[in-house]
């Protein structure tokens, strides 16, 4: 991989205060379209990248027990023992993942500092690492950020937007250090079956290399149990784990994860969280505490009305027009808009403008994205009803044949 | 529970190809299941939910929940002595419970003085009734899983990764 939006070789003429990784660093598409849709009333957004529920109640009483208590203070580098203990207990549980909670783990500021941290301990200058596309959009800045070079994989044309271990073999160079995987996946909905997941990771221990796998929706998934690449055999030594707070219990605002791996890098990243870090917030780490005691039928009710309004829409997308697979996972569809004619920019610019529903362009994702959107439903359904059907009605009015002949009739 | 269940015991109005939509089944399917559950009277009624401070507020009404101690009556228990008192068309709701006392009534009435004319002249007057508590009710927080003061107020970014 010689050149690079991120690494280019020639310096920019102009001068600046900014260092080059960061001045070229693409601006984020998702930050363009959202002082676009600050700037309107009344707009339903399917934009969203987080749930809708408000954080368990039982969750949020912990927290203002844990400020009532007097738990103000920094906790160790690595995390509560109590926390880090729960976190192996409930892997342990929930997937005979097994790690221990002195060695194995780090408890950090959201997935996206754990993310980092990670990017930071394995990547030396020049280092490539595999960023599957579309992707959640940290994977190729961090990387960048790090010294190193993102290497797309675009699956975009792949039925269900899934990585092939021919396309990843294809991908890998002698630079290549890591790759990242992310399942069920932002923004496709995409996850993997243990076949799946064997044939990637014989790709990975091929060629000896590590695996970053994000799993922060795992207990958002539909159809089939989630299964970490972890726990498959020859990956456990190879695989850094990535899981959170933010999706499953509702607790982005928390800003709390962690990750799980061999022990060498897990203490290479707490080297660099105890300098840059210190340590993740008491009050959060005490609500997980709770979170993993005692919420699991609160995320059991909210993972029961994402599946419904997940059927919902997708429904509703197809008969509109544009086709969307079936998404396994997490909270969001990614339907193609192909058949409108128009890119991912024009029709989500338009579908704000003429029907005040906000989408993300696919392009945010990954260069290839132009002809999808994303759209998050954690929404309310009645939102989702209604924008279902403006969406329709944008559609037919713009791409008239596109509209399956069943809309026509029931409408 | 069937999810069909639960979803209409929240919104009885969700449109039937909607319904097929969220479930994943037919509309025939949907339309079959809500019909049987319907004739089995798994399915009772459908109805409004009314916020009870603006309907009691205007008409006023006044609601009082009942402790009520009985001695239950041999071959009979507590069924016969139940049904005498849930008869009466103020009477709401009634429930056997264990504890301290055994029936608990939600009673509702036009005024006060009415809630203290039923408990006096019919309630504390039948044979088997040893014993009667009324509470009156001041503020409803939550009922039916709806809360009535307060609640979240969550302002979330329109657009977000
Ligand atoms: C795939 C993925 N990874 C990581 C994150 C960041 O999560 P956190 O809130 O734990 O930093 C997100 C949030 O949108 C995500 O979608």
């Amino acid at each position: 991989m010689s050149s690079s939006p991120y690494h280019p070789h020639t310096v920019a003429p102009r001068v600046t205060r900014i260092s080059h990784v960061v001045e070229n660093l693409p601006p984020s598409g998702i930050r363009a379209f959202f002082d676009l849709v600050m700037s309107m009333d009344d707009v339903i957004s399917l934009g969203v990248g987080e749930p809708d529920f408000v954080t368990p109640w039982r969750i949020r009483e912990a927290s203002i027990f844990a400020i009532e208590k007097g738990y103000t203070s920094y906790t160790s580098n690595r995390g509560m023992p109590e926390l880090l203990r729960e976190i192996s207990s409930w892997l342990a549980r929930s997937y005979d993942l097994h790690y221990n909670p002195s060695q194995h783990i780090i408890i950090t500021v959201g997935v996206s500092e754990a993310l980092d941290l990670a990017m930071r301990a394995i990547i030396n200058p020049g280092d490539e690492v595999i960023v599957p596309e579309p992707a959640y959009v940290s994977y190729a800045p961090t990387v960048a950020l790090a010294g190193g070079i993102p290497v797309s994989l675009p699956t975009w044309h792949v039925p269900g937007f899934k990585i092939t271990p021919d396309a990843l073999d294809q991908r890998i160079s002698s630079r290549t250090r890591a790759v990242v995987i992310n399942y069920p996946a932002n923004p496709t909905g995409t996850s993997y079956s243990r076949a799946e997941l064997e044939a990637l990771a014989a790709v990975i221990r091929k060629h000896d290399l590590l695996l970053l796998s994000d799993e922060v929706y795992d207990q958002l998934s539909y159809d089939a149990p989630h299964i970490p690449i972890a726990t498959l055999p020859g990956m456990y030594d190879r695989t850094l784990y990535f899981n959170g707070f933010s999706k499953a219990y509702a607790m982005t605002g928390y800003r709390l994860g962690f990750a799980c791996g061999p022990e060498p890098i897990i203490s290479a990243m707490i080297k660099i969280h105890q300098y840059t870090m210190l340590c993740a917030p008491i009050i959060s780490q005490m609500a997980a505490i709770e979170a993993l005691r005692n919420a699991t039928p609160d995320v059991r009710e909210m993972v029961a009305e994402y599946n419904r309004r997940r059927r919902f829409i997708v429904h509703a997308l197809n008969l509109a027009g544009l086709p969307c697979h079936l998404p396994e996972g997490a909270f969001y569809a990614f339907p193609s808009i192909a058949p409108t004619g128009m890119d991912g920019v024009t029709f989500a610019t338009r579908l704000l403008q003429e029907e005040r529903v906000a989408v993300v362009p696919g392009t945010a994702f990954g260069p290839g994205g132009s002809s999808f959107i994303r759209i998050a439903y954690a929404a309310s359904f009645d939102n989702l009803r209604e924008a279902a059907r403006r969406i329709t009605r944008f559609v037919a009015r713009h791409a008239p044949h596109a509209v399956s002949p069943s809309t026509a009739l029931a409408s | 529970m069937d999810e069909l269940l639960q979803i209409l015991s929240r919104d009885a109005r969700i449109p039937i190809p909607d319904l097929a939509a969220m479930t994943g089944r037919s509309e025939d399917d949907v339309r079959a299941a809500i019909a049987e559950y319907e004739r089995r009277g798994t399915i009772l009624r459908y109805r409004a939910v009314l916020n009870p401070e603006h309907i009691d507020a205007a008409n006023g009404k006044v609601r009082a929940w009942i402790e009520v101690n009985v001695t239950p009556q041999r071959g009979l228990g507590f069924d016969a002595i139940a049904e005498r008192i849930y008869r009466f068309p103020e009477v709401k709701s009634c429930y056997l419970l264990s504890g301290g006392y055994d029936l608990l009534l939600m009673v509702e009435c036009d005024s006060l003085h009415q809630v203290g004319a039923f408990v006096a002249e019919k309630l504390a007057t039948q044979e088997n009734v040893t014993r009667t508590a009324t509470h009156f009710l001041l503020k409803i927080y939550k009922q039916d899983d709806d809360i009535f003061h307060g609640g979240d107020s969550s302002e979330r970014l329109p657009v977000s990764p």
